[in-house]
């Protein structure tokens, strides 16, 4: 997995609530046995119109954000559906960062599986970022995992929290498998005990 | 001992490996496995030289792509894209030899529906499936919820999640729910409640003796639901009318293992006094039948009430109410009774289930789909559909005007050719009315099987109680 460390880059603004992984990837682009190439298709039916050509008005078909590499956005972000592909539609468009007052579990999750730091801000906090964000493209924010701290180009700071797993892993580039395969001797006891316990299952 | 709740039991005996931190490798009874969330995660293992560490614990059945009419042998009538990731389940349940239900086999059908019908899940496992319906399989009293195909690869690889322990959160749903009102009822009313976001971070028990007294097929309607009000698990006490339900399933223990089961099975309940971070208590004869107005499945009223305006709402609300009711084509104040409809649609992992039928059928009898509407009723697997069909249900929805299908996923999320045209407005019983879920600009109105089944007789929103 790709490492996140820092990153310093344009934000979008999203400001609605309640953004599903309906609209992040509609399901017409799940039909794909790939991770890859998913970037063109995210927000699909929000950025193109019936035939297929840009909606300017939305926000990462704007100049000033076609290079946005954190999104801004309302509450409960992502929730809805398990689908891997939103997160990986995120990464392959170019965004590493999303930050929200919160997100859905399994969305949040998969996030870190991906190399993408989702950040969980207070609502005040987020309403300032969104209006930094708004300003385009010379308001760059900076993330910095390691401080857990996000930063304006005014030079204001909001300290965020962290699974301290997530992070090493985030910072890293680790692979959770590998990692849970280093263990495979409490997963073996654990199975033979469980065997003996619940021998039906 | 402390006491504990249904949720801390199920987990303290699948804990496998618990770091210092307290990140856990929690052990998992049950994989479920898809077309569409798989295949990334089985290219991954293939890449990786690794294998499927408990191929006897893992199904596969595809479902959301598959096509539900009744040529869909003719491999023409899939699209291509959906063709290859059927194909690739077919050839991944083979090369890793996992348990496996292709389309041809009358047990296929929806992977939520088809597990507890075949007796894989049972009370008190850990089930996992790339779905976030997953939570489905918490009516057994098993701890059950979504994952992503990360995730998917590394239950395969090890057989084992990274998880912290969620929260616990107690919905209590008092007394009898009136006539007319459903499992359906409850869940969205627990979610108009609550808020699609109340249940992040928790695990809820659902409990209370409107909940006992529904049966097996109520109940899963009830947990499937979970996730929309952020859960990722929803749970139930198993009781005798879950241990009725799995006795004698296929892949259920039979003789002293079946008694050994139903020792432990009787331990699992939540102890009187133990901690609940959060409680939620609905009077069951308060809950009336509902519909949804919205793009989202907190957006719920009783089907007696009128459209609302933005402006009844706070905060985020309002802006998103606006942008649904654009997106809806509803006027605010409108009567939802008097809310015209394109298309019915009956069945998804929510209300797919042969009871579901049935509050259909008990509505349909004698009756016709309103003229010029599309009414389809897609059984949630092929054994369901075989029943229906012994039952006679199937000739009441034939002679009603509805379409009788095989078994999937199908308009729940419209990933086959079963799809709403923009503008169209459909009766749902499934559990999303996101933006475009249903096809693109497609209307979704979410409620239950025999709300949606009056609805395709007026061609409106209706009120079931006016036709009981
Ligand atoms: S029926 Fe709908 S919600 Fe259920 S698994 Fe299929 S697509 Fe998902």
């Amino acid at each position: 997995m790709e490492k996140f460390e820092k990153l310093s880059g344009i934000a979008a603004p999203m400001p609605m609530i309640n953004i599903d992984t309906d609209m992040i990837i509609p399901k017409q682009f799940l039909k794909t046995i790939k991770r890859s190439g998913l970037g063109v298709n995210l927000f699909d039916e929000m950025r193109y119109d019936d035939d297929g050509k840009e909606i300017p008005d939305f926000v990462l078909n704007k100049p000033q954000y076609r290079e946005a590499q954190i999104l801004i956005a309302g509450d409960n972000f992502g929730c809805g559906s398990s689908r891997e592909h939103a997160p990986w539609a995120i990464k392959d468009f170019g965004i590493r960062c999303v930050i929200a007052p919160s997100f859905a579990d399994i969305f949040y999750n998969n996030c870190f599986k991906n190399g993408i730091l989702p950040i969980a801000l207070p609502q005040e906090q987020v309403d300032a970022l969104m209006k930094e964000a708004e300003k385009g493209a010379n308001a760059r924010v900076e993330i910095d995992l390691e401080a857990q701290t996000v930063s304006t180009s005014d030079g204001e700071i909001f300290a965020f929290e962290v699974d301290a797993f997530k992070k090493h892993c985030l910072l890293e580039g680790l692979d959770d498998i590998g990692l849970t395969m280093e263990k495979a001797a409490s997963i073996d006891t654990f199975e033979a005990k469980a065997a003996q316990a619940r021998p039906w299952v | 001992m402390s006491p504990k709740t249904l949720y801390d039991k199920i987990w303290d005996a699948h804990v496998a490996h618990e770091a210092e931190d307290g990140t856990c490798l929690l052990y998992i009874d049950r994989h479920l496995v898809h077309e569409v969330t798989s295949p990334q995660a089985f290219e991954g293992l293939r890449m990786t030289n690794r294998t499927v560490r408990a191929p006897d614990k893992t199904i596969a059945v595809p479902d959301h792509n598959v096509p539900t009419t009744l040529d869909r042998a003719n491999a023409a009538t899939m699209t291509e894209d959906s063709r290859i990731q059927v194909d690739a389940l077919d050839k991944n349940a083979k090369d890793f030899g996992i348990h496996y239900y292709p389309v041809s086999d009358v047990r296929q059908g929806i992977v939520h529906i088809v597990g507890p019908e075949q007796g894989w899940t049972l009370p008190g496992m850990t089930v996992v499936c790339g779905d976030s319906h997953t939570a489905t399989h918490g009516a057994f009293g098993a701890l059950a919820h979504g994952i992503g195909t990360s995730e998917v690869e590394h239950v395969l690889a090890t057989q084992t999640l990274i998880q912290r322990k969620g929260k616990n959160m107690k919905v209590e749903i008092t007394g009898k729910l009136r006539p007319g009102v459903t499992a359906k009822d409850i869940t969205l009313s627990v979610i108009g409640a609550t808020g699609t976001a109340g249940g992040t971070g928790y695990v809820i028990e659902y409990c209370g003796e409107a909940i006992r007294d529904l049966s097996m097929e109520g109940r899963m309607t009830v947990c499937n639901m979970a996730i929309e009000g952020g859960a990722r698990a929803g749970l139930i006490a198993p009781d005798e009318k879950t241990f009725e339900y799995c006795k004698g399933r296929p892949h259920a223990p039979k003789g002293a293992q079946w008694e050994a089961a139903l020792a432990w099975w009787k331990t699992l309940y939540s102890d009187d006094d133990a901690h609940w971070d959060k409680v939620i208590t609905l009077k069951g004869e308060d809950i009336a039948p509902v519909v949804t107005w919205g793009t989202s499945p907190e957006d719920v009223l009783p089907i007696t009430a009128n459209v609302p305006a933005a402006s009844d709402f706070t905060g985020g609300k309002v802006d998103a109410a606006q942008r649904s009711l654009d997106y809806m084509g509803l006027t605010p104040g409108t009567p939802l009774s008097e809310v015209e409809i394109d298309t019915v649609f009956i069945g998804s992992c929510t209300n797919g289930r042969i009871e579901d039928l049935r509050a259909a059928a008990a509505i349909l009898k004698g009756k016709k789909v309103k003229d010029g509407l599309r009414a389809m009723i897609v059984p949630g697997s092929g054994l369901v559909r075989a029943q229906a069909e012994e039952e006679g249900l199937a000739d009441i929805f034939k002679e009603a005007g509805f379409e009788w299908r095989l078994a999937g996923c199908s308009m729940c999320l419209a990933m086959n050719p079963d799809q709403l045209s923009p503008g169209e407005r459909c009766a749902a019983t499934s559990n999303r009315n996101f933006e475009g879920r249903q096809g693109r600009g497609g209307r979704t109105h979410l409620m239950s099987p025999a709300m949606a089944a009056a609805a395709a007789i007026t061609g409106k929103l209706t009120d079931v109680r006016e036709m009981m």
